[in-house]
């Protein structure tokens, strides 16, 4: 590998050819300021905050190349004008009200404000304006707070391929809209929030829901439910200082009792249901040879995402509706008549490393006899939210269980939380019920892991093959469904989470400034934490879970049968581009 | 000789604002191909070239090249970081040439006539000729074709005939809107592409706009900055935000609601915007401010401290009033006021209101006794 050496305020430095001068000047121990970069996602320099001199100029490290004799200087006058004159310049178009913001505390405008010790902001005049964007379920926009960094723009159309936003007009003028400046809810956009855990500042966050879930607790007539998706125990203690990848389940549900819901569920339980739904639909397809692959259906962006781009692949969809949705559709049923507790009266809580489920959770064909299978969304960052307002010291809490039925899951159901867990899962289960025999081997590594695009063949015992796919980020996603679709590629079964990562990484979870991020691979750590999880668990097998067993003895029958098929499965729409 | 190989398109990107220069670019590239000048083996060569013709789409900042690159790619015209240069990475990520229609046009005379006499016209740093757009208040506006190194004064008195209506000459701005202004002690200077940088200014688009005493020169810059501003492609924050709040400095001093401090500052932002800037748009937009701060500060403190203008440009500091030694009291003028702002009794001298005054000279214009006059 050829080497370019250089030298960065007075030290020599030699990194390999093509590294930029921003990251070679770590090894410096310098720490130049970014506002717009995002590790190869947003790469532009248009914010300028990283401008270093070389020579009489000053040029924007973040694409600067490193080359062989550069005398760099990461600290003159000129360089700390220069990022104090870009600082001034936005906080003179920029919405402050940092004290009420959303993101106060963890904005990055904020932070390099303070660091560059900007105390007035010298200049003045006509401000952008623009309204509000709520019209939503899932995300929020405030133009008014926008830097126009891009991030947004670059993670929706260049990770995502969805293009529900972009730049508009020129200039001063400039901004980030949709096309034909429709409101958000009646765009393009698949609601997975991945935007918002770009956005440096709070131009964009998603849609609350505290205050209903606050007051449907305080409504003593009410029975509130709540549950919590896998990938919210890896990653709620970050919210609360603790390390990132840290395991917090126990001390999740405790808060969650402390804060006065009625029983706390957990959505790991459905998780281990939807195997046995869609592990049945699987075979089921696998012999008719119709409509595969089978693509799963738990990821309500990926959904949306085919209902507008691929409709005529809507028949591939599982119809399995989501775990936390079969969930509210049981409680609302099953746990009902158990409890003898008036249906009306039960209001269902999901918390969710997600935005779509926002979305999703209003969708009328998860309802039934007018009540909605799922109240309201929060996401991992409202229930930290919440916690905190209710005074709660979390990280000294002690370890509390999940309550019953609702309560006990396998190990094969938290690593949903993780891209190509759904698919491992569901290989646990198929194998062992179409092998008639306990599998020891239970870990397919090779679904695992960061790469876009990942595939794995298994051979049953009865000599088949079947092949699954899997892919995280709509880009990927769209990638292999083109393979599919020309022919390059067959599958049997393919998994998609819209969220690179997985939902570990998912557009409701704890907002990893861009600086970190560049440091630590937040996808990996969490992803961890589920594994681990599922390591640490006594039942790693969806289909050996006794209240599975149970509920389908007592209650649903058979999987994909009469009533499992009334609520725990849907439909699907198609929707336009336009 | 084949100066480049492996080229086999070519792009003419050029305002959809000149629809001569397109329908005649049309006509060119056709009958080039008509001669067999342009497409597959060109003159029996093997050498296959074609051109196509991409029009603009209204926005000035396409012209600089990797803006310009961008538009061709069918995407908004925002410039990009250099490195890397076009010549390595341009049109569709490969190694790309591109230059103004005037360098190439000269590549070919270079090649027929030798590069020594075309060094042997102009200067050693800038060799050849130059086209130049003469403007504004000058007696011969048009194009010319002049060696490098000539002078601006020669330019401009010889060549262009001088100032017409027998006004001072003030200064002369260079390069298009972000050029310079240079004045009357600087007009020995050969120009030069250095010798104009040195000057605060730059060859530019090679657009040469000749003012004179009637000019207000803190006018001028919030005239050009107000085109640069608008043209600003808003991908930049000193550009951007920076163009926007240096232009509501200079309206604020041109209606007489700065201070002195507002000059400290307008400055200093002025060379932070050229320091920081992504593209040359940005980077040379203050030109015209730093250059009139430089060579005539007097005017910006005047209209700083006396809350006057020198030239009687700039409308919210600048007065109509009326003679009363010649004022006839025809009341031609109160007739013609739009807002009443002139009263007076017949035969005896009017007086303009100038609280009411909109001071749009309407009736300085139909005065026949010359009574009115503007301070």
């Amino acid at each position: 590998m050829e080497m370019v050496n250089l030298i960065i305020d007075g030290i020599k430095v030699e990194v390999p050819k093509g590294t930029t001068v921003l990251e070679a000047s770590k090894l410096a121990g310098a720490k130049i300021p970014t506002l717009c970069f995002l590790k190869e996602i947003n790469e532009v320099s248009s914010c300028r905050m990283c401008v270093v001199q070389v020579g009489q100029r000053l040029l924007a490290s973040c694409t600067l190349p490193a080359e062989n004799g550069m005398d760099i200087k990461t600290n003159t006058t000129d360089v700390r004008e220069a990022r104090k004159m870009v600082v001034e310049l936005l906080l003179s178009n920029h919405k402050r009200e940092c004290t009420t913001c959303i993101r106060s505390e963890n904005c990055e405008l904020q932070t390099v404000a303070k660091e560059l010790n900007v105390r007035d902001v010298s200049y003045s005049g006509e401000k952008s304006r623009g309204k509000v964007d709520d019209s939503s379920c899932s995300v929020v926009r405030d133009p008014e707070k926008c830097i126009l960094c891009g991030r947004c723009i670059s993670t929706c159309s260049n990770v995502q391929t969805v293009h529900a936003i972009n730049f508009s007009d020129r200039g001063f003028e400039t901004k980030v809209t949709t096309i034909y400046e429709r409101p958000l809810k009646e765009s393009l956009c698949i609601n997975c929030g991945q935007c918002i855990l770009a956005c440096p500042v709070g131009a964009l966050h998603e849609k609350e829901s505290i205050k209903p879930v606050w007051k449907a607790i305080e409504n003593t007539n009410k029975y509130v439910v709540v549950q919590t998706a896998p990938a919210v125990r890896a990653a709620l203690g970050e919210e609360f200082g603790m390390p990132i990848g840290s395991r917090v389940t126990g001390k999740m549900v405790s808060a969650l009792r402390r804060l006065g819901f009625d029983k706390v569920f957990d959505t790991d339980f459905a998780a281990d249901l939807t195997i046995m739904e869609e592990g049945t639909e699987l075979l089921t397809r696998l012999a008719s040879g119709k409509d595969l692959p089978l693509m799963t259906s738990c990821c309500s962006g990926w959904v949306k995402f085919v209902e507008h781009n691929f409709p005529d692949m809507i028949p591939n969809l599982s119809t399995c509706k989501s775990p936390s949705e079969m969930e509210g559709a049981l409680i609302k049923s099953y746990f009902a008549e158990k409890t003898l507790v008036d249906p009306k009266d039960i209001v269902v809580v999901s918390i969710m490393p997600c935005v779509a489920k926002k979305f999703e959770g209003e969708r009328e064909e998860l309802s039934k006899d007018g009540m909605m299978d799922v109240d309201y969304v929060l996401s991992t960052r409202e229930l930290a939210q919440m916690i905190k307002q209710a005074g709660i010291d979390f990280v000294n809490l002690k370890d509390e269980e999940f309550d019953n039925p609702f309560g006990e899951s396998t190990g094969a159901s938290v690593i949903f939380g993780a891209t190509g867990g759904v698919t491992e899962a569901a290989l646990r289960t198929v194998f062992e019920l179409l092998a008639g025999k306990e599998l020891e081997e239970i870990e397919y590594s090779v679904v695992r892991g960061l790469e876009g695009i990942k595939e794995v063949t298994i051979e049953l015992p009865d000599g088949r093959n079947i092949t699954a796919a899997v892919a995280h980020g709509l880009g990927n996603a769209r990638d292999l469904l083109g393979l599919v679709k020309n022919g390059e590629k067959h599958y049997d079964f393919i998994e998609v989470m819209a969220c690179p990562g997985g939902c570990v990484n998912g557009g409701g979870q704890p907002i990893v400034n861009a600086q970190l991020k560049d440091k630590i691979n937040i996808k990996e750590e969490r992803a961890k934490a589920i594994y681990d999880e599922d390591e640490s668990l006594p039942l790693r097998k969806s289909h050996k879970n006794p209240h599975i067993t149970k509920i389908y003895e007592e209650f649903l029958g058979a999987p994909n049968g009469h009533l499992s098929h009334e609520l725990l499965h849907t439909k699907y729409i198609i929707r336009n581009k336009f | 000789m084949r100066v480049c190989s492996g080229i086999k398109k070519g792009f003419i990107y050029v305002r959809a604002e000149y629809p001569l220069a397109v329908e005649r670019l049309d006509i060119a590239i056709n009958q080039a191909r008509e001669y067999g000048l342009l497409g597959h083996n060109i003159l029996g060569t093997g050498f296959n070239f074609d051109i196509e013709l991409r029009l603009g789409a209204g926005a000035f900042v396409c012209g600089e090249e990797t803006a310009l690159i961008q538009s061709i790619e069918g995407k908004r015209g925002m410039p990009m970081p250099k490195p890397p240069f076009p010549a390595v990475n341009g049109l569709w990520g490969k190694p790309t040439i591109i230059n103004n229609v005037e360098t190439f046009a000269n590549i070919v005379p270079i090649i027929l006539k030798g590069a020594d006499w075309f060094r042997g016209i102009g200067t050693e740093k800038s060799p050849g000729t130059k086209v130049f757009a003469l403007g504004g208040k000058i007696t011969n506006t048009g194009l010319i074709e002049i060696p490098m190194g000539t002078t601006l004064r020669e330019t401009i008195f010889e060549i262009g005939g001088g100032i017409p209506n027998a006004k001072k000459f003030k200064a002369v701005q260079t390069g298009g809107p972000s050029g310079g202004c240079i004045p009357e002690s600087e007009l020995d200077n050969p120009i030069e592409y250095d010798s104009l940088v040195a000057l605060g200014s730059m060859m530019g688009s090679g657009g040469m706009i000749v003012l004179d005493e009637d000019n207000c020169m803190v006018d001028v810059a919030r005239f050009f900055l107000d085109f640069t501003r608008d043209e600003s492609c808003g991908k930049c924050t000193p550009c951007r935000i920076g163009t926007k709040r240096l232009l509501e400095m200079l309206e604020n001093i041109t209606q007489g609601k700065a201070d002195m401090e507002d000059l400290d500052k307008l400055q200093e932002l002025a060379t932070g915007i050229k320091k920081v800037a992504l593209c040359g748009l940005g980077q040379t937009a203050p030109n015209p401010v730093l250059s009139t701060l430089n060579h005539f500060r007097d005017e910006y403190v005047s209209h700083v401290k006396d809350k006057k203008c020198p030239a009687k440009v700039c409308r919210p500091l600048v007065e109509y009033v009326i003679v009363e030694d010649k004022c006839k009291g025809c009341g031609l003028c109160t007739r013609n006021c739009n807002v009443g702002a002139i009263s007076g009794k017949l035969q005896e001298a009017h007086i303009i209101d100038q609280s009411i005054c909109l001071k749009c000279g309407l009736c300085m214009h139909v005065c026949r006794f010359k009574a009115i006059v503007k301070i």
